[in-house]
């Protein structure tokens, strides 16, 4: 399978201080990869250095084969798209407004809209089911709604790659569930390579098909969910105690926190099911 | 789905043409309307060659009114543009560079090249250049990182940067004796009287491709409203942008403020009641905001002359006495 983006030795850093540090990964077209990591490993800086809005210190990026920054900006936002985590929140524009101005990169200097333009944008609005908010303003969305409308902005951008940073966040399980499964949706009809940050373990679980678990800058591991998600990598990367078990929806992992208040003094953890062991008491 | 809005360029078209004949409307009641009484009919029959008028009212009209309601339209399109463009940069509706004291940095460097007894033109606007962006550089520098995030943090600068101004300034005033003071004062005034063609012509050359470059850009003013990260993801070379969008409306404000003083307001009043009229979208508030902040400034020029009983005032005061409760209300609006 073709490579949609192959990362060689990236090195990034914020202020002097080093955030990445050589991380080497590749990405398959029509692949739906999640990062995942604590707070602070790198997980969004990745997606910024993919997006191009923050610089890369050292290394190699290639898209789709060539390296990044022989692409003009213009050239890139034709094949990467990123709905980002925050936006802001006074957007003054309707929802129409807004999904057909994710056209501007294939438009004129003056970005009139012609009508395949417009039909690009009533597409992405019917597939993300926002269509029956066209008219609305931005700020009259519910933030399940918000998430959806970005989504359509940046599906109306006709990416080849589209990025997100933790989509869920905020959301209740309900709206979770939609959000991803749109993104399935997107990479199965759309042949979209969908790249996503997540602090979601579960739901990562159940949609990746590839994980990139991320910590202090550096690659913990990086494979199939059931590869990823084993009870050491996670314990000694999130530095918690946690149960992963086999989820009873199919054959891959699901994590559980271990509250204190579940923890006996033999350092078992109580379950339902049973017991699991804990690691390190001093860490409890 | 049916379009149940028009094009956007028939947008564009409708709405300008509207405020088009808006400003053609105020354009003649300028040349129309003075001190010496209105004339609505004799000025239209001299406008178009219908019928020789009395030699003094087409004196009037010609040279005197002529000037001024042209000066008025350029330095109206001008400070408009000015606040819309600020407005989307700064993702803060309430600036305008009068309020940020981009015109009186404008300032202080237009009275330095009067000081040192530098031309009209091009001495004084590029003094008046100079200064702006000296000024502007310094409220990008206290605002920047976090606090570049704060909107008040935006405003309260431009109001510590326009006491320096004025402070500034007038420590100049008071160390200047000869005549130089008069023309300084007068010029502080804001006013349109002293308005001659040759300076029209001059301001036009440089108003015009000003407003034509920040229209090319009026699309990346719609992008910068998501953030600056969103757009970059979608094509927007920010740097080269910024940078652009800053000189041209730099440009603009100056060579206004060397033409007639500082005018404040106007760059607050217009794009707010347009966007409030027509919506955010920069393709049709840039023409919109050139031509009706033409319309506003003659009109407002017309009341400074026609409202004393006696003489009259510079049209700066009009523009201060509706700007600044507007402002007033836009903050209370924005606080909420």
């Amino acid at each position: 399978m073709k490579s949609s983006i192959t990362a060689k030795s990236l090195h990034a850093s914020y202020d002097s201080s080093s955030v990445l540090k050589n991380v080497s990964f590749s990405v398959e077209k029509g692949e739906f990869f999640i990062l995942i990591g604590p707070n602070g490993s790198g997980k969004t800086m990745l997606l910024r250095i993919l997006s191009r809005t923050l610089p890369l210190e050292s290394g190699t990026l290639d898209i789709e084969g060539i390296p990044m920054d022989r692409y003009s900006r213009r050239a890139l936002a034709r094949i990467i798209a990123l709905v980002p985590q925050s936006v802001p929140e006074d957007l003054p524009f309707t929802v129409r407004e807004l999904v057909l101005m994710a056209r501007s990169p294939r438009m004129g200097l003056l970005g009139l809209e012609r009508d395949h333009d417009i039909r690009h944008a009533e597409e992405a609005m019917a597939f993300t089911q926002v269509e029956n908010l066209t008219e609305r303003k931005m700020d009259q969305l519910s933030g399940g709604e918000r998430q959806r409308v970005f989504i359509a902005r940046a599906i109306c951008q006709e990416p080849e790659i589209i990025l997100l940073d933790e989509p869920t966040a905020a959301l209740d399980l309900a709206h979770q569930v939609r959000i991803m499964d749109l993104m399935e949706k997107l990479r199965e009809e759309k042949g979209l390579t969908v790249i996503m940050v997540s602090h979601d373990i579960n739901l990562a679980a159940m949609y990746g098909n590839r994980l990139m678990l991320l910590k202090k800058g550096r690659i913990v591991k990086l494979g199939r969910p059931a590869e990823v998600l084993t009870f050491e990598t996670l314990e000694e990367t999130y530095e918690c105690p946690l149960l992963v078990g086999e989820s009873p929806l199919g054959d891959f992992q699901q994590v559980t926190l271990v509250p204190k208040k579940f923890i006996r003094e033999d350092l078992q953890a109580v379950s339902k099911q049973g017991t699991g062991p804990i690691n390190d008491p001093k860490r409890i | 789905m049916t379009h149940s809005k028009p094009r956007i360029l028939q947008r564009i078209s409708v709405i300008s043409l509207l405020l088009l004949l808006v400003l053609a409307v105020t354009m003649v009641m300028g040349l129309s309307m003075g001190s010496t009484g209105s004339n609505i009919k004799e000025t239209l029959f001299s406008l178009f060659g219908l019928k020789k008028a009395d030699p003094m009212l087409e004196t009037i009209i010609w040279r005197i009114r002529l000037p001024r309601v042209c000066l008025a339209t350029l330095v109206g399109a001008a400070l408009s543009l000015g606040g819309l463009v600020f407005q989307a940069l700064l993702r803060n509706p309430l600036a305008e560079p009068y309020i940020l004291g981009i015109s009186s940095g404008s300032g202080i460097g237009a009275i330095l090249g009067i000081l040192i007894g530098l031309a009209p033109f091009p001495g004084v606007s590029i003094a008046a250049f100079a200064g702006s962006m000296a000024t502007l550089a310094l409220l990008l520098f206290m605002t920047s990182g976090r606090a570049m995030i704060r909107k008040n943090m935006l405003l309260l600068s431009g109001v510590m940067v326009n006491a320096f101004c004025a402070a500034f300034i007038m420590f100049l005033i008071s160390i200047t004796q000869d005549d130089r003071l008069h023309n300084i004062l007068f010029w502080l005034m804001g006013d349109l009287s002293m308005a001659d063609l040759p300076q029209v012509w001059l301001l036009t050359a440089v108003v015009l491709p000003c407003a034509v470059l920040i229209f090319c850009l009026s699309n990346t003013m719609n992008l910068f409203l998501m953030g600056r990260e969103l757009a970059q993801t979608m094509g927007v070379n920010i740097k080269v942008t910024t940078s652009i969008l800053l000189i041209a409306t730099s440009v603009m404000v100056s060579a206004t403020v060397a033409a007639c003083g500082p005018i404040g307001f106007v760059g607050l009043v217009i794009p707010h009641l347009l966007r409030l009229g027509i919506g955010p979208d920069h393709r049709i508030l840039v023409p919109a905001c050139f031509l009706g902040g033409s319309a506003y400034v003659v009109l407002c020029d017309i009341l400074a002359r026609t409202l004393p009983e006696q003489g009259e005032m510079p049209a700066g005061v009009i523009t201060a006495m509706i700007g600044a409760p507007l402002f007033i209300i836009l903050l209370k609006k924005s606080a909420t």
